[in-house]
């Protein structure tokens, strides 16, 4: 079965093509274009335009790279939520006209499951894993249990992300700001203390955010800054993980969202993993970072347990929550 | 001594021990190598000490937590009374009804008692309760603080309650016992901190 699935919760319009062979998922093409503020963060509205100017090519091209014609897709899967309204609504739309057109069947699927199944999909060896998902908005713990996926901690406030954003932006860095606090980060050497706020599997970074604004405004190097965030807030994400991993008895995590090109996030998991004799997976960077290909593995997955959906059902959901979802194609 | 492992949580492992002839429990706390020393030194001293200082101030309170006989801050150690019971978690779902509700409203007049006296548990879940002589007696507090404010009260009682919709799914509902024996003990507005927890609930993702 060939399932296109197009991705646009946040500032990524995706859509990739996959088939599935002997229960794995093998990735056609999956093509994304990302929207770039000039200023600020992501403004809702001109991202959705963003999406709308280029979701057109992007399915054509992506079609065209998987080497197959409009008629030999069996499916369109397309991102419901949670997400951003006017992004969301967007790709559920090209969705609908394209289910239409080809007369093929849709399916809205849930971002954040979507994120842990392409891992199960792709990575060899990947079966039952704890899922820290780190994205701009997102930042969850995820992992099946009792016939869901539950989320056994996040954030309390803000996004992993949206906290990195959010400082690079008070320090003049351009969006995405992770990888550029990266780059000053491993120039830092002086550890600054930083709250580290942890609530049960709950965590928080706003306070955080505040001290180290205020670090910054008092004359302390940036390098030192960056490295004393990543550091912490790192450190809290990599603890609150292995909490999960020892509440649900978990042997595998898997990494997920934007943030986890993060090269000192995935140290740092990768060591707490095999402190604890488990294993650790990152999926390759293209379905890592929010992308078409993962909708329509997902897509593919309900599918194929049976779940339909008709057009009228197709209603976008930006609070769509992940233990929302029913976990059909899990026994 | 050979030293018996009980458990290896994510933070911590606790041994079976002996100490002044008697079995007891330690719980070490692992130096986590993904940390930088700076900020794992600092944690494990800081939480050895908060953790046995709320233990032994529960005590006091009426609530039932082990008995502590020693701490050792530089290596991360407590060592405390060996409770030889089960823990909630593996009891809670095959009681009936009634036990049930009587074990987790017992549950709530514990947290209360912690709660009238500013102890917040911090990790109140039900891996973190042990069932012995018909008692609840709460262990673990190693994310514990003293707090007065109603907002760390429902943040204690919401990760209860998540707790409730992860791990006892079938029995969710649970958790309304808890809450009516908070209420019965709870010095202060226990609705309000109802409010506080509805609150919580609403400022998470999605909601």
């Amino acid at each position: 079965m060939i399932c296109l699935g197009i991705e646009g919760t946040a500032h990524s319009i995706g859509v990739g093509l996959i088939k599935d062979v002997n229960k794995t998922c093998k990735v056609l093409s999956n093509l994304i274009k990302t929207y770039q503020p000039k200023k600020g963060g992501i403004h809702p509205r001109e991202a959705a335009n963003h999406h709308a100017a280029y979701i057109a090519d992007l399915i054509r091209d992506s079609v065209q790279k998987a080497k197959v014609d409009f008629g030999d897709i069996d499916l369109i899967a397309f991102s419901q939520g949670p997400g951003l309204g006017p992004c969301l609504r967007t790709a559920a739309t090209a969705a609908r006209a394209l289910a239409l057109t080809l007369q093929k069947p849709i399916m809205g699927v849930n971002h954040c499951v979507a994120h842990l199944e392409i891992g199960r999909g792709t990575v060899r060896g990947c079966t039952d894993p704890v899922l820290l998902y780190v994205s701009g908005a997102n930042t969850q713990v995820i992992a099946f249990a009792e016939g869901k996926y539950r989320v056994f901690g996040e954030t309390l406030d803000i996004g992993i992300g949206n906290c990195l954003d959010k400082f690079g932006r008070a320090i003049d860095l351009e969006f995405p700001c992770g990888p550029k606090i990266e780059a000053l980060a491993k120039k830092g050497v002086h550890y600054l203390p930083l709250p580290y706020s942890i609530k049960g599997m709950d965590i928080a970074f706003s306070g955080l955010l505040t001290a180290a604004e205020s670090y910054v405004s008092k004359g302390q190097s940036l390098e030192d800054v960056c490295y004393s965030i990543q550091e912490t807030t790192f450190a809290m994400l990599t603890e609150v993980t292995e909490r999960a991993m020892a509440h649900t008895e978990k042997q595998e995590v898997l990494l997920g969202g934007g943030v986890a090109s993060n090269r000192r996030l995935r140290e740092m998991v990768q060591i707490m993993a095999t402190d604890r004799g488990a294993k650790f997976f990152v999926p390759s960077r293209d379905v890592c970072v929010d992308n078409g290909a993962m909708i329509a593995w997902l897509g593919f997955l309900m599918y194929q347990n049976g779940q339909r959906m008709n057009i009228d059902e197709s209603v976008i959901d930006q609070r769509f929550r992940t233990d929302m979802v029913e976990v059909c194609w899990r026994g | 001594m050979v030293k018996k492992i009980l458990y290896r949580g994510a933070e911590a492992e606790i041994f079976l021990s002996k100490y002044m002839g008697k079995t007891v429990v330690q719980k070490r706390r692992i130096k986590k190598v993904y940390r930088i020393g700076e900020i794992d030194e600092i944690l494990i001293a800081s939480r050895t000490k908060e953790e046995a200082k709320l233990i032994a101030e529960s005590r006091t309170h009426g609530v039932s937590v082990p008995i502590i006989y020693d701490v050792d801050l530089a290596r991360g150690i407590i060592t405390m009374e060996y409770l030889a019971g089960k823990r909630v978690k593996d009891i809670l779902n095959s009681l009936d009804e009634t036990e049930r509700k009587l074990i987790c409203q017992k549950i709530g007049e514990n947290i209360a008692h912690l709660h009238n006296n500013d102890i917040i548990h911090g990790d109140i879940t039900t891996s973190n309760m042990i069932y012995l002589d018909n008692r609840i007696h709460f262990i673990d507090f190693g994310l514990g603080c003293k707090n007065g404010e109603m907002e760390a009260k429902g943040v204690d009682l919401h990760v209860l309650m998540e707790a409730f919709e992860s791990t006892h799914s079938k029995y969710s509902h649970c958790f309304m016992y808890v809450f009516e024996g908070y209420k019965k003990q709870f010095h202060g507005d226990a609705s309000a901190v109802m409010k506080k927890i509805d609150d919580i609930v609403r400022r998470g993702r999605y909601r």
